[in-house]
């Protein structure tokens, strides 16, 4: 789950670091009222992604009637293949640094990781391609979590004495939010300290751990909704994984690995796949639900069903596949192919109910199914 | 390390609907399963075997070596921790969705008391003739034989299609690792590559990975010290990217973790890509003749 600056900041609040004061706004009028209120202000486009300011997406306003002309210009665009429909408008704050803090879920150590750059602001990323040294990194044991000692080696030598203190806070307090939130991507950037020597967050991009989504029920009606199609949603609501692809031949397989090479094997066939569908593991049992969504697709011209089970059941899965095949009666051609648990079941299974044979070799399968598709695309 | 059939088994949530059924499929096929675990019915008896409220109960009174988790994601890390802090070598995690950062103090737990994590997010390990631990379909005679060659799937679905190819044409298997599709697994590739290429029993390896991380990028790495052959197949070379293609593990990022990369590095390595699953039996086939020769 990812949360847009609007969304995160608070939290960030919460856990005592201090933001700017903000307003959330949807039009051009809400930003003039807002920035009336806040005065001098950043107006700043609220999408789930970066590069909003290289983009456009971030304009200083010193007066209401500015800030409103910001918002009209801003509201619309599109940022990342993101439309704006939402924009902060902020308190704008006295700059006399920007730094970079982050803490990030690190596969390869197991573990969060602490990111510190002195080198904040828009091209961070690239400041730290040329010169290694501009990204600090610390591991931190997520038994014993990130201690003061850590956090002052990590800004050590970057003539930060004047703030050393209330930046130890800060990553202490960041911390507690990653592991408080289920955080897989904490970062602030910039992180600032103004003329006066405080410390602010002037961004917050924050992404939550989806299997952690049961304890964080407080939080997940703040998220930023997913891009998805109409029948992607549909589906998500059906707890089912499926992504449409643009192509012609529709996929019905168990299993992400297997699903995934269905698609590539459909692609080496010179076929275009319809879909990221899976309906192995919990979902194995909901074949009819996933056939019905994946009909309602108009680009599928063939289906393709790769079940290979392991702790799916084939017969169980076939079973709904052949249920939900007879009872919407699609009009365009099916190929099977069925191995592992369950498979004598399931074959004699669609060969009866269905009258079709099950390919023995999938790469006889997936090719039956590309040519079907790609004869009636062409017809 | 690999399981045996003398290795001695604890089943984490043995009483279950999913713990039952695979227990029961485990133990018909020749795994030695010494008790199992569940709190509110500790004492009792369940599948021929006693069962304790913790896995350090177990440790008490069955000793075991491997402990293998039928456990929901939010009760997993404890069953986890609980497992390591009684003695097992290995941890078999089954489960999906736990939550990173209970994943991250499972491995805390595993590194301080020498426990072997396997997954979380696989599929299990068959010792084919011997012995399984986890939901494989082991006791299927199509898909798994006993023979030479070693698998290495981060899929269950896709580890079992490759593993009835080889069977269809002729090789057999001394063991499949599931090493599971999560980010954070803890038995990586190149640990199980390492495994097989120290077992005698060994004499090729199919490593079938996936898009997203590094894990093919470092196998390939050991792969370059190898002399027995290795082939692989990478799944996910159509999926578009910054899409969670059902895997956690399985999601391309600013460009890193992407096929071709992971194709290149393995290929620099040594070792065959095939571009469909079906041709891995070949290319494995060829690879074992001129080592051979």
């Amino acid at each position: 789950m990812n949360f847009e600056e609007h969304a995160a900041k608070p939290l960030l609040k919460k856990y005592g670091i201090a933001v700017p004061e903000s307003v959330l706004a949807t039009s051009a009028g809400e930003a003039t009222a807002a920035a009336k209120k806040i005065g001098p202000c950043a107006v700043k486009a609220q999408v789930p992604t970066g590069k909003r300011g290289k983009a456009g997406g971030i304009k200083l306003a010193s007066t209401p009637d500015e800030a409103g002309s910001h918002a009209a210009n801003i509201i619309g665009m599109t940022i990342g293949g993101w439309p704006v429909e939402k924009i902060l408008v902020e308190a704008q704050t006295n700059i006399a640094r920007e730094l970079y803090l982050a803490i990030v879920n690190d596969n390869a150590t197991k573990g969060p990781m602490v990111l510190f750059s002195h080198m904040g602001g828009m091209d961070v990323e690239e400041a730290a391609e040329e010169d290694p040294n501009a990204m600090r990194k610390a591991p931190v044991s997520i038994t014993t979590g990130l201690t003061a000692d850590i956090a002052r080696d990590l800004i050590k030598g970057l003539d930060l004495e004047a703030v050393e203190d209330q930046l130890v806070e800060t990553m202490l307090s960041l911390y507690q939010a990653f592991r408080g939130l289920d955080a897989e991507l904490l970062e602030i950037n910039p992180l600032v300290i103004t003329g006066d020597n405080k410390i602010i967050a002037l961004d917050c991009k924050l992404t939550v751990d989806d299997s952690a989504s049961y304890r964080q029920e407080e939080i997940t009606p703040q998220a930023a909704p997913e891009k998805l199609t109409e029948l992607e949603k549909k589906a998500a609501a059906e707890g089912l994984k499926y992504i449409e692809l643009g192509g012609s031949v529709g996929v019905i397989a168990n299993g992400a690995g297997l699903t995934m090479t269905t698609m590539d094997v459909i692609a080496f066939y010179g076929g275009e796949p319809a879909n990221f569908l899976e309906v192995g593991g919990e979902a194995y049992t909901k074949a009819k639900t996933a056939l019905s969504i994946l009909l309602e697709n108009p680009n599928i011209k063939s289906l393709l069903v790769n079940f290979c089970g392991a702790f799916a059941r084939t017969d169980v899965m076939a079973e709904g596949v052949v249920n939900a095949w007879q009872e919407l009666k699609p009009d365009i051609p099916v190929f099977f192919t069925i191995h592992g648990t369950g498979e004598d079941e399931a074959i004699a299974l669609v060969k009866e109910r269905l009258g079709i044979e099950p390919f023995e070799l999938m790469d006889d399968a997936v090719k039956a199914a590309v040519a079907a598709a790609n004869e009636r695309v062409n017809a | 390390m690999i399981p045996r059939k003398h290795h001695k088994i604890l089943v984490q949530g043995i009483t279950g609907k999913q713990g039952t059924f695979w227990s029961e499929a485990m133990q018909a096929y020749g795994s030695t399963i010494i008790g199992g675990v569940n709190p509110r019915k500790a004492g009792q008896q369940h599948l021929g075997v006693p069962i304790f409220a913790t896995a350090k109960d177990a440790a008490k009174e069955q000793p075991f070596d491997i402990s293998v988790m039928f456990i929901p994601p939010a009760m997993a890390k404890d069953a986890a921790i609980d497992a390591c802090e009684a003695g097992a070598k290995m941890l078999v995690c089954l489960t999906e969705h736990i939550p990173a950062h209970d994943v991250m103090e499972m491995h805390v737990a595993a590194a301080a008391n020498n426990t072997q994590i396997v997954g979380p997010n696989t599929a299990g390990l068959v010792t084919p003739g011997e012995c399984f631990v986890g939901i494989m379909p082991a006791f299927n005679d199509r898909v798994f034989k006993p023979g030479r060659i070693g698998v290495i799937s981060r899929s269950g679905s896709l580890g079992t299609l490759i593993s009835l190819m080889l069977t269809q044409q002729g090789l057999g298997q001394s063991a499949f690792y599931g090493v599971g599709g999560d980010p954070m697994i803890g038995t990586t590739s190149v640990d199980a590559l390492k495994i097989l290429n120290d077992d005698p029993g060994t004499d090729g390896v199919v490593l079938c990975g996936e898009i997203g991380g590094n894990a093919e990028e470092d196998a390939a790495e050991f792969a370059k010290t190898m002399k027995k052959p290795v082939v692989s197949f990478i799944a996910g070379r159509q999926s578009p990217p910054d899409k969670k293609m059902g895997h956690a593990g399985a999601i391309v990022s600013g460009g890193k973790g992407d096929y071709p990369s992971k194709r290149a590095a393995l290929e620099a390595a040594g070792v065959a890509v095939a571009d469909t699953p079906s041709a891995l039996p070949g290319l494995l086939k060829e690879r074992l003749a001129s080592n051979a020769a």
